[in-house]
């Protein structure tokens, strides 16, 4: 518990915070703007939103870039390590609460909210008055609720291309492991190797989850208008592969950093931070792949 | 073992070497836990003026009954936003502040584990709150559907996007910054300082950023959903396509109970430190004030739906939440039995500290009872969306949270600039504080059981005597923060007398046995931790 160090470390100052705070802010201020314009008006919010995002890009590259450069410079010492490792750690559990939310909205819309309007249990009256002719239930008969918004609908069905996917993520899983391993045992070519077939997997889940959603856009009319079914669907799938991109760039930034030689067998968090992370991005997958696609 | 804390550049072998720095590079490119503690405490204290006059512009309106000064969009707009700039701009950050200025001085640490992005943290509000405020001078106005953004009357506002970009971005604030003060607290410790030997503040501050961690992402979430229900056609709070309105207040609210706590945790955890200094005894049962602290973290992701009683809950989960809301009322009692406790026969002085600290027991206190009147389901139909409710969170906010804040400053201000504010000032400060905002708020409790809606405008002429006098109350209490920000100009800047290091004859805990001012990096060296120097005393395992 940081009670073995000879030295403590405080980084020097860095303009890189500042920075992050300024394209932030023209990104979601670009952003709101964009939102707000009317309809066919050419709005400066959505060059605002492209300047602040590259300029979050940027802050990243630079950022990181001076902070591998410090620990490549020996002058992080083990307990910033175990500082950086809390921090990943913490962050992920905020991560995982935030798809709480939304797996909290897809248990209560399909326990509560749509069975009241189809008249069962609490919320009778609802039923009795306004919708006295809907049926409850999931899936493409009353997924999208009373009034049928967005049309009739059908569902991705789970054991085509989501098994597919997550068999992908599985495997992706295991092979990243199995380049930890190598990297631990100092075998470099190794870890390039299953490193690449992980950025490769990632890839693959990517594509497959590209097609899927085109597949339920034109041919399903599954859309994310397409009542609480289309919302739930494509928002947590949607945040999930959000995920799996960031994932999958982090983990081909590890590939080069691999190549470039930034990891010894006993000091790679960069690695390891990232390999938490992706299998938090499988585990919520698999909640995905349970009650998206499976009930 | 030497231990010292170094920097990457060279010359910055000596403590005087932030003298060299410019303006920019000292404050906004910092790394340094005072200065960043610094710079959220005036941010904290230009957003209390800034909720402040929003505030009196509410009283203003209900000083007499019908519509004299401001239209009600206007009136929504300042009910909205007096709430998000107290709570997110306000009372949070100053907590923060408080934090990152005293927890690597308590346990004994150089800096804040993450220290780079304890400055982005911090740079984020500035910018969060620019876009928020700026929704007030934008066509369409600022949200006025009061701060909680119910649908579908949120989704009514022009300003929606604007409001949730600024929440996303305190919520990456509040994330980053919790991260930051657990990773200080589980990792930097000084050798010695075991967790159980930790003061209090600093416990409740572990506590209160577990639930900022937990709670923050929820609320973005919430908000995501507003965004994409206006804006992208998805249907969670609209019940044709199968939502729910009320999904948002569970979602909310889930986020909403814990944010409560974090709101009064560290303000539990100052009080825990003022109050020995002065009665010059350890304080009361040190491990059941932790347990009480972690209780009331547990609770509190448990009763959200007491907010919610109104709007048609089953009666199973009514009850539910009615006995888990008054279990909370078990630890809080045992905190305020051992503040009473810890008073109890010690020799007691009363500094300005001291004097917000009792104001807080006794006057929070009155706020939890009316809490637990509320909590009860058949009463809380009737009180629900009064004033009733308005005079009891004000209670627990401002003569809890506000009143715990100005304790801490009084109690560290001499700590942090090295000079003593004027006792006489700041007791002027208190008396005035504590009288005007019992008259400010009293009366709210009586408009409240009569009947009178909050969030409204103009009210029967049945309620005009009491609103007048509470609105008195108002601009009074307003008006004696002039006195606060008069104290601490005055004691940063012009004050001859100096602090010692100790400050306050009972003070016990290692962020006294600094110089006041204290160096550049609080710990250069590593201290040696003597139990009978902490402020509980010495802790049986």
């Amino acid at each position: 518990m940081g009670q073995q160090q000879d030295i403590y470390y405080v980084p020097s100052k860095s303009q890189w915070p500042i920075v992050a705070a300024v394209v932030m802010f023209l990104t979601v201020f670009g952003a709101a703007h964009w939102l707000n314009a009317e309809p066919g008006e050419s709005s400066f919010g959505k060059t605002l939103l492209l300047i602040g995002f590259i300029g979050i890009l940027l802050m990243f590259f630079g950022w990181f870039r001076s902070v591998i450069h410090e620990s490549m410079a020996g002058r992080y010492n083990s307990q910033v390590d175990r500082s950086f490792r809390m921090g990943m750690m913490w962050f992920i559990f905020s991560e995982v609460m935030f798809f709480g939310a939304f797996f909290g909205a897809l248990f209560y819309i399909r326990m509560f909210s749509v069975p009241w309007l189809g008249g069962y249990g609490h919320g009778v009256l609802t039923h009795q008055f306004l919708w006295s002719d809907y049926a409850a239930s999931w899936g493409s008969g009353g997924g999208n609720g009373p009034a049928h918004v967005g049309g009739s609908f059908e569902t991705v069905g789970p054991w085509g291309l989501p098994l597919l996917n997550t068999l992908i993520l599985l495997s992706s899983s295991v092979t990243v492991t199995i380049a930890h391993h190598a990297l631990k045992a100092g075998h470099r070519g190794k870890v390039l190797l299953f490193l690449g077939f992980t950025v490769l997997l990632g890839a693959s889940f990517l594509y497959c989850q590209a097609h899927e959603y085109m597949e339920a856009y034109k041919d399903l009319n599954l859309t994310l208008g397409t009542g609480v079914y289309g919302c739930t669907f494509f928002m947590l799938t949607g945040f999930h592969g959000l995920h799996v991109t960031l994932g999958t760039i982090m983990l081909a930034i590890i590939w080069l950093r691999v190549l470039a030689g930034h990891f010894s067998k006993d000091h790679h968090f960069g690695f390891e931070a990232v390999a938490w992370y992706w299998h938090f991005v499988d585990v919520v997958w698999l909640g995905l792949f349970m009650f998206v696609y499976i009930l | 073992m030497a231990q010292a804390a170094t920097h990457d550049h060279h010359d910055e072998h000596h403590d005087e070497h932030h003298e060299h720095q410019n303006f920019f590079q000292r404050w906004v490119m910092s790394t340094n836990h005072k200065d960043i503690g610094t710079l959220y405490l005036v941010f904290s204290l230009l957003m209390f003026f800034i909720g402040g006059s929003f505030a009196m512009v509410i009283r203003a309106e209900l000083f007499k009954p019908g519509m004299q000064l401001v239209q009600p969009y206007f009136f929504n707009e300042m009910t909205t936003m007096h709430a998000l700039v107290m709570i997110f701009g306000a009372v949070m950050p100053a907590f923060v502040g408080l934090g990152n200025w005293m927890i690597p001085m308590m346990v004994g640490a150089p800096d804040m584990a993450l220290p780079r992005m304890n400055n982005l943290s911090f740079w984020i509000l500035p910018f969060a709150f620019a876009l928020m405020l700026s929704t007030l001078f934008l066509p369409g106005g600022g949200p006025a559907g009061g701060w909680t953004m119910y649908p579908p009357l949120s989704l009514q506002s022009a300003s929606l996007a604007y409001v949730v970009f600024a929440v996303h971005l305190m919520g990456i604030s509040s994330i980053m910054g919790a991260i930051n003060i657990i990773a200080t607290i589980l990792n930097m410790r000084a050798p010695g300082m075991d967790l159980l030997k930790m003061p209090v503040f600093v416990w409740s501050w572990l506590i209160t950023a577990f639930l900022l961690i937990a709670v923050m992402p929820v609320l973005a979430g919430a908000v995501t959903m507003l965004l994409t229900d206006k804006y992208f056609n998805t249907h969670f709070f609209d019940a044709a396509g199968g939502g729910d309105p009320v999904l948002f207040q569970h979602v909310f609210w889930f986020f909403g109970h814990p944010e409560v706590y974090i709101m009064i945790l560290p303000a539990f955890g100052i009080i825990s430190e003022i109050i020995p200094t002065f009665a010059r005894k350890p304080i009361f049962g040190y491990k059941a004030m932790v347990f009480a602290i972690a209780s009331i973290a547990f609770l509190s992701f448990i009763v959200w739906a007491h907010h919610m009683f109104a709007v048609g809950l089953p009666l199973g989960a009514e009850i539910f939440f009615m006995y888990a809301t008054m279990l909370i009322a078990v630890p809080t009692g045992v905190k305020v039995f051992n503040w009473v406790a810890t008073m109890w026969g010690g020799s007691m002085t009363f500094e300005t500290p001291m004097l917000f600290a009792v104001a807080f027991v006794i006057l929070f206190t009155i706020g939890g009872f009316s809490g637990l009147m509320l909590a009860l389901v058949p009463a809380d139909f009737a009180y629900h969306d009064t004033y009733f409710v308005v005079a009891h969170f004000h209670y627990v906010l401002v003569t809890g949270a506000i009143f715990a804040i100005m304790a801490a400053t009084y109690y560290w201000i001499p700590k942090w600039t090295g000079h003593m504010y004027s006792e006489f000032w700041g007791k002027v400060h208190f008396w005035n504080s504590v009288v005007w905002v019992n008259v400010l708020f009293f009366p709210q409790h009586f408009l409240g059981l009569a009947g009178m809606p909050r969030r409204i405008p103009d009210y029967n002429v049945a309620f005009a005597n009491f609103n007048m006098i509470s609105s008195i109350g108002g601009f009074l209490f307003g008006a004696s923060q002039l006195i606060f920000l008069g104290v601490i100009i005055h004691c940063v800047w012009f004050s001859k007398k100096k602090a010692t290091d100790r400050v306050w004859e009972g003070a016990k805990g290692l962020e006294w046995t600094l110089s006041s001012p204290p160096p550049h990096h609080s710990f250069s060296v590593a201290p040696v931790i003597h139990d009978e120097e902490l402020a509980h005393g010495h802790v049986e395992d």
